[in-house]
């Protein structure tokens, strides 16, 4: 089975090929450029660049997010029309336990995050176990600093795997001295990674169904919401 | 340039609240139009959100697209090309169908047209009348309140915009002032067609020999007269409030036409966007035609809201004068019709 992977959740960019044992070819930036831009043109070249055509493409996995709102909708927009057109099975996997397998040898608690402004990450918990990287409590939005007293208590030594470390590493060091910060290597979400978990998935039943998962209304639902509650 | 070969083009908007896919033959033949509107969904915020209204965009793509090819009844190999709404518009909207047509072309190895939004608005009006050239064009919507010249097919020349709000948007505004639901147009249209003009609400008519518009002067002008009475608890009349405004703003987008159009010896009027819905833009602007023997365009009601239908009637001109763009088409929020011209 040949896998297309694609992530355009976060600052990173990556789009895979891989078979069931072989990652035939990963394509990965993480600088600040368009993805709307830089995606399809990607997508293109990888598959060329591994011989293969569309129509070898057995399955599509897709980074849902969290993430850059903008940036998830592009990625799952093209997947979801290749899917559809194509006709190709789908899967959505969370961009946070894409992230997470960057600490599959790590032996204790793995925590990706992406920065979500004001002192907030989108981070879940992840623990490496005979040879998987599991999720332990579900992905989420949250103050890092609420969620960094929750891992205290946890009382397990933990990595954190980001690209965003630089905003929090000080809140980090402060609450959790004992923990490990990832090195930059680990940091980048790897689509191979995303082509790897796709395998493992049952495929989507309706490709029209797949939608990003966002973990955050937007900011216009929050406030009506609100007001609907202040009412009452 | 030939503009009679055949085509069938898929069209796809997205640039606003309507996710909407559409195949047209010939530029002229409707085969299918589908609208997913998400009109319903941004009444509670009173105008569109677009974090929200690009959240729908997405779930309704493929949906919209797959309905659009089936009841067409064609093939992928019968269509010649896909034509996208690049801009302007909002442009989280914007970008789900640009990533999605160029998803499209890619897996079917078609060209990919990119098509100006209000070049889709004035060539809804060819899936009705053929166009008749030199003609003017009176675009008129939440967004836009644009004169466009065209002396042949693909070729735009803008010679008036608005400076500030589009007449639309005022439509909006003053609607939310008299307490009338999002979207403010039916609303106004409805009561001021039962009120009497009797306020002399201003007319921004600018420098003489310009052609183009303004209505925030206007807009504030009757909040301003609204908030007046509420203040000193007088009661007013809504209808002759609407009546005055709808008035105000016919006078000028119907005399600037007008004038327009004889300065540029056009053979045909068209009027499209939203706000031409508006029954006393309607009657204003056929009187006016008719007393100046000039032939007047003004699509159905559902081909001047925002469809994909006008985007592939535009994109099938662009297609075949060979615009084409690559993977790497981005959508653009401020996209400028003149790029587009011959
Ligand atoms: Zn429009």
């Amino acid at each position: 089975m040949n896998i297309l992977a694609i992530d355009s959740s976060n600052l990173v960019m990556g789009v895979a090929v891989s078979t069931e044992t072989k990652v035939l070819g990963e394509i990965i930036t993480n600088v600040k450029k368009n993805h709307s831009i830089r995606l399809m043109p990607a997508i293109e070249q990888i598959i060329r660049d591994v011989d293969l055509t569309l129509d070898q493409i057995d399955r599509i996995a897709v980074a849902i997010g969290p993430g850059s709102y903008t940036g998830v909708r592009i990625g799952v927009t093209i997947a979801k029309t290749l899917a559809w057109t194509a006709n190709k099975e789908i899967v959505g996997i969370s961009s946070l336990e894409a992230l997470a397998q960057n600490g599959m040898h790590f032996n204790g608690l793995i925590v990706p995050f992406f920065d979500a402004r004001r002192g907030q990450v989108y981070t879940g918990l992840y623990q490496s176990k005979d040879g998987k990287v599991e999720c332990v409590q579900e992905d989420r939005l949250t103050m890092m600093k609420d969620w960094l007293g929750q891992l205290k208590e946890c009382q397990e030594s933990v990595l954190f795997l980001s690209n965003d470390l630089d905003k929090h590493v000080a809140i980090i060091h402060e609450i959790l001295p004992n923990s490990v910060i990832g090195e930059a290597v680990y940091n980048n979400p790897r689509p191979s990674e995303i082509a790897k978990l796709a395998f493992t998935r049952e495929p989507s039943k309706d490709v029209h169904h797949v939608v990003p998962s966002y973990l955050r209304l937007a900011e216009a639902e929050s406030k009506w919401l609100e007001k609907q509650v202040n009412k009452e | 340039m030939n503009f009679e070969k055949p085509n069938i083009i898929l069209g796809i908007e997205t640039s606003c609240d309507e996710t909407a896919a559409a195949v047209v033959e010939n530029g002229t033949i409707i085969r299918s139009s589908v609208v997913a509107t998400q009109i319903e969904i941004h009444k509670r915020f009173g105008g569109v959100v677009p974090e929200v209204a690009s959240r729908h965009h997405v779930e309704q793509f493929t949906v919209v697209c797959e309905q659009a090819i089936k009841e067409a009844n064609v093939e992928w190999e019968d269509i010649d090309a896909i034509a996208v709404t690049q801009g302007p518009g909002l442009i989280g909207a914007l970008l789900v169908g640009v990533n999605g047509a160029k998803a499209l072309a890619f897996a079917h190895q078609k060209p990919l047209v990119p098509v100006h939004h209000i070049a889709g608005h004035i060539y809804a009006n060819r899936l009705v009348n053929e166009m008749k050239f030199p003609l003017l064009a009176l675009i008129v919507s939440g967004g836009h309140t644009e004169l466009i010249y065209m002396r042949s097919h693909a070729s735009y020349e803008v010679i008036g915009e608005t400076r500030d709000d589009a007449a639309g948007e005022a439509f909006d505004k003053v609607a939310r002032t008299l307490d009338l639901p999002y979207p403010g147009g039916p609303g106004i249209d409805r009561l001021a067609s039962i009120g009497k003009p009797n306020i002399d609400f201003p007319r921004a008519w600018l420098e003489p020999d310009s052609y183009d518009f303004s209505f925030s002067g206007l807009k504030s002008a009757v909040i301003n007269m609204v908030h007046n009475a509420k203040q000193k608890g007088e009661t007013i009349s809504k209808e002759n409030i609407a009546a005055s405004f709808q008035e105000s703003v016919m006078d000028v987008l119907v005399a600037k036409t007008m004038k327009a159009a004889k300065e540029y010896h056009v053979e045909q009027i068209i009027v499209a966007g939203g706000v031409s819905a508006n029954q006393g833009l309607r009657q204003r602007m056929e009187a006016a035609c008719h007393d100046a023997g000039i032939p007047l365009s003004i699509p159905p009601l559902k081909l001047c809201t925002d469809n994909a239908a006008m985007i592939a009637a535009a994109g099938s001109i662009g297609y075949l004068k060979g615009d084409r763009a690559d993977l790497a088409l981005n959508g653009n929020p401020s996209l400028e019709i003149e790029k587009f011209s011959v």
